[in-house]
């Protein structure tokens, strides 16, 4: 264990107010969970940011009129899609170590299933997004002489991605909670740090409401953000 | 100018253009009408290849389009086309609409492509509207704002599907105004329109279209006053 724990956190009576505070599992686990909050914010942004590289390639390739593109990301949204995060994380922590002989870091790993998952998702919304663009658009840029590329780059790209932000504000809230399953492979995420402080102290109740507590601080302004977005792209 | 020998266009089974032969000399303005879903639009989309062509040739300033070494988006650029939706970036200003044509496919700097934007603006009378989002606008200034970014690429032909049937009837005028200063100009133009009146005023020959081909063609004095094919009378008694 890396954390040490003081002897006086087992101190017997609390005789002031701010002892009281000091002294209670809800304060005391804090320190751990902003640990795992870390973590767990830098797997989660890390692996979007990745993961949306991945969802624009895929999800474009998805328009493709060109068969075996359209097919590879056909098969690769389906695969993640249809199959549980839980064992795509073991697939790529265990399996993939076993298959290659490498030894693949936690936090790598992490970031990987993440990537992978959550571009999967994204590429659905880039899909939808580029596809909901009045088709019109792109004829109007064709017919100035501009190439697909160009077309695409200034004209159907920049009005697709304001409508693809609450649904990837959706997929980041999606994500953030998904790295609490990393915890089977020991990650000191948030979830993860949790069960370490009620593993020893055995305050379960206060250790995982504290857990809660940390996601919600991050997901639920997102929503309500997200939410105001929305009323904002809908006029 | 442009050249169209049995053009066949089918949408997987169905055959819409069942072989047209077209000629639109320079400086000429040619009005397509007819009935809806004859295949005035789809005929139109094939002369810039918004459509793919089934079957013929189509040639545009001596460049087959069918041809598969030829350079599709340097034709385009030489053939402006006015929708009748408009189909503004409704991302960008008035101005940036106009400029980006010329700024991406004639590599113009920002400066020289609102040198080219703004003396535009002003030809189809929305100088004030430059730096404004395209929601702000009226139809009728839309369409005109339309009209001037396929302008600003100095194109040597103009295509017009219906550029008035989607605006309330006050503002139709105002376009139609710009489109006759083009034609006055020398514009070579190829219009599809339900507006008769401009047919008649500033057409110089007008095309019959029904169920895919053309039945009828004539100058639009003979053409309204004495239509010879049957289909012809039949449209142009409902219409007029
Ligand atoms: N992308 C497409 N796929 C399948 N069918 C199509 C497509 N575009 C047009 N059609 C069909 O082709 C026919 C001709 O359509 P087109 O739009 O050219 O007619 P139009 O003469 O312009 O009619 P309107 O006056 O209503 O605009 C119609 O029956 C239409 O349903
Ligand atoms: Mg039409």
């Amino acid at each position: 264990m890396r954390f040490s724990f003081e002897q006086k956190r087992y101190r017997q009576g609390a005789n002031t107010q701010m002892e009281f505070i000091t002294e209670s599992h809800y304060y005391r686990v804090m320190p751990f969970l902003l640990e795992g909050l870390v973590w767990t914010l830098l797997i989660t942004f890390v692996g979007l940011i990745i993961g949306f590289a991945l969802g624009a390639v895929f999800g474009l390739a998805r328009l493709s009129k060109n068969k075996i593109i359209y097919g590879i990301a056909t098969v690769y949204v389906e695969v993640v899609r249809g199959t549980p995060i839980l064992a795509q994380i073991l697939f790529i922590y265990f399996g993939l170590s076993d298959l290659t002989g490498l030894n693949i870091d936690k936090i790598t790993a992490s970031i990987i299933a993440i990537a992978i998952n959550a571009g999967a998702y994204i590429a659905e919304i880039v899909r939808g997004a580029v596809y909901s663009i009045d088709k019109g658009q792109n004829e109007a840029g064709r017919s100035v002489g501009l190439t697909r590329g160009q077309t695409m780059r200034y004209i159907i790209w920049p009005q697709a991605f304001r409508r693809m932000i609450p649904p990837l504000g959706n997929q980041f809230v999606i994500s953030l909670k998904d790295t609490s399953l990393f915890s089977v492979i020991a990650v000191g995420e948030l979830l993860y740090m949790g069960q370490q402080y009620y593993g020893i102290t055995f305050a379960a109740f206060e250790a995982l409401t504290m857990v809660c507590i940390m996601y919600l601080i991050i997901t639920v302004p997102t929503a309500v953000y997200l939410r105001r977005v929305e009323r904002r792209l809908d006029v | 100018m442009i050249s169209v020998r049995d053009l066949h266009k089918s949408f997987g089974s169905t055959e819409v253009l069942k072989g047209i032969n077209a000629e639109v000399k320079e400086k000429e303005v040619v009005c397509v009408i007819g009935p809806s879903g004859s295949g005035k639009s789809t005929f139109l989309r094939c002369l810039n290849m918004l459509e793919e062509i089934t079957a013929g040739d189509v040639l545009i300033e001596g460049d087959n389009l069918t041809d598969p070494k030829v350079n599709i988006n340097d034709i385009r650029s030489r053939v402006g086309m006015v929708f009748q939706h408009f189909n503004l970036f409704p991302h960008m200003t008035v101005l940036d609409n106009i400029t980006l044509g010329p700024m991406k496919v004639k590599k113009m700097k920002k400066k020289d492509a609102e040198a080219v934007a703004r003396p535009l603006l002003e030809k189809v009378g929305l100088s004030d509207k430059a730096d404004v989002y395209p929601e702000s606008l009226s139809g009728g200034q839309k369409q005109r704002v339309a009209i001037a970014r396929s302008l600003a690429m100095e194109p040597k032909i103009m295509l017009f599907d219906e550029p008035t049937s989607a605006l309330d009837p006050e503002l139709v005028g105002d376009v139609l105004a710009v489109m006759k200063e083009l034609a006055k100009e020398g514009m070579t133009m190829v219009v599809v329109t339900h507006e008769m009146g401009f047919a008649r005023e500033v057409g110089d020959r007008v095309l019959f279209m029904d169920e895919g081909i053309i039945m009828e063609e004539d100058t639009p004095q003979n053409i309204f006053s004495n239509p010879q094919n049957p289909r012809t009378q039949e449209f142009l008694s409902k219409v007029l």
